[in-house]
């Protein structure tokens, strides 16, 4: 009998920003990357009251975790949390996570879960990153390979100068893919 | 507890929440949906080992005074002080312990501390609004604040919101994140709310809201509500059973 969810509301940065929450790792970490990327709404316009929040494996594909059964690993908190700015922007930094098994032996492109809050989502909203430097193993992903063709870029970032730009839109042209979980 | 078998992962299953527990996120009654809710069809994400992990934080997070939003500054805040406690629990009624519990909410005049309201009651020097704490071993929870008032917004006529503090949990896993509002046991405001009543049944929507706790109600100091939080549970497989035979 879960208790029902509700929208966060305009005023969610009183509440849930913390200082290091961006930051996945620390600033200056070896290898880390900034994923940047802008939310809007079906009209395109920049959203100034939402929150991305990312989950991950570590660089080895291993979760800081009781139910990773290839036993926890600790040390990478693989959480970050970011509110967006007036314009709609929002930036992570972290390391890019490795392949995870999926099922039956096969084995999942490195990925990042993605909750996306904001006034007017009453409950989140669920996407993955996929990494563009992937291509291989991002064309045998079970959870890519379950989305329309035509749609599988949404979930792939762009490579950038400092990381990668991931966009996400909640309606409308290229409407984002976002899953039910 | 989770096991490999082979090459087949065996991993923990969280259950699906029945139809109408949680909001449509097309709610035309609460017209900042319109813009914002995807209109494409969900796709099914299967669960795998991203999805029943989870982000454990939990005491370095965490300030001595964090769960007391009456003990912040000089003075105390306006208002009724309330103490609110309660547990967060799993499906099968287990407390998750250990996890990080985050709230937010206005002051007694309904009004928050954010740049963007400009809802005319006065602001409060002695209280921002802003409280965090950690579950105890049995999943226990509890937060000394003051009591929320009701205001207004413009999304419809005469629109006014029950009084609420916005409640942000984690579980144990992605699949348990949940943000939702805890409500006051008979606010008249109740009948006009489109962010209440987005949630289709009627009896999950009364689980947002607390029940008043005379027993924890502190003789000339504090009313008392109690609020238990519910995420989803984990679906029994046999290697749950075999675990629980060890």
């Amino acid at each position: 009998m879960s208790t029902p969810s509700q929208t966060v509301g305009p005023y969610l940065a009183i509440g849930l920003p913390w200082a290091d929450g961006p930051t996945v790792v620390p600033e200056g970490t070896p290898g880390a990357v900034w994923i940047r990327g802008t939310v809007t709404d079906g009209a395109g316009t920049p959203i100034p009251d939402a929150m991305i929040e990312t989950w991950q494996a570590d660089p080895r594909g291993r979760f800081d975790h009781p139910d990773d059964p290839r036993g926890r690993v600790p040390g990478f908190r693989g959480f970050g949390r970011c509110p967006t700015e007036p314009d709609g922007s929002y930036a992570i930094l972290t390391l890019v996570p490795g392949a995870i098994p999926g099922e039956s032996g096969s084995m999942q492109a490195p990925h990042i879960d993605v909750s996306v809050f904001a006034r007017g989502l009453l409950n989140r909203v669920i996407t993955r990153i996929y990494f563009p430097d992937h291509a291989e193993s991002n064309a045998a992903d079970p959870v890519l390979n379950s989305v329309p063709a035509e749609r599988r870029g949404t979930l792939i970032a762009e490579r950038t100068a400092d990381g990668y730009r991931f966009d996400v839109r909640l309606q409308g042209v290229a409407e984002t893919v976002f899953f039910d979980v | 507890m989770a096991a490999p078998t082979g090459d087949k992962l065996i991993l923990p299953r969280y259950r699906r929440d029945p139809a109408g527990t949680h909001p449509p996120l097309d709610s035309p009654g609460y017209r900042s949906t319109a813009l914002r809710h995807p209109k494409q069809p969900l796709v099914l994400l299967p669960q795998m080992l991203t999805e029943v992990t989870g982000p454990l934080l939990g005491p370095g997070r965490i300030g001595e005074l964090d769960n007391d939003l009456t003990r912040r500054h000089a003075e105390e805040p306006q208002g009724q002080r309330i103490l609110v406690h309660g547990r967060l629990l799993d499906g099968d009624g287990r407390g998750i312990p250990d996890s990080l519990i985050e709230i937010w909410q206005a002051n007694a005049g309904g009004r928050y501390r954010h740049i963007g309201d400009n809802w005319p009651a006065p602001l409060d020097p002695n209280f921002d609004g802003v409280g965090r704490t950690v579950t105890d071993a049995d999943g226990r929870y509890e937060f000394t604040t003051i009591k929320p008032g009701a205001y207004p917004w413009k999304n419809h006529d005469n629109a006014w919101r029950p009084a609420h503090i916005h409640f942000s949990v984690f579980g144990q896993a992605f699949t348990q994140r949940l943000v939702t509002q805890m409500y006051f046991p008979d606010d008249p405001l109740f009948f006009q709310d489109p962010i209440f009543n987005s949630i289709p049944d009627e009896k999950a929507r009364q689980r947002m809201i607390s029940r008043f706790d005379y027993r924890r109600t502190t003789d000339h100091w504090a009313l008392a509500f109690e609020f238990d939080i519910v995420v989803r549970g984990r679906e029994q497989s046999v290697f749950e059973n075999e675990e629980e035979e060890e």
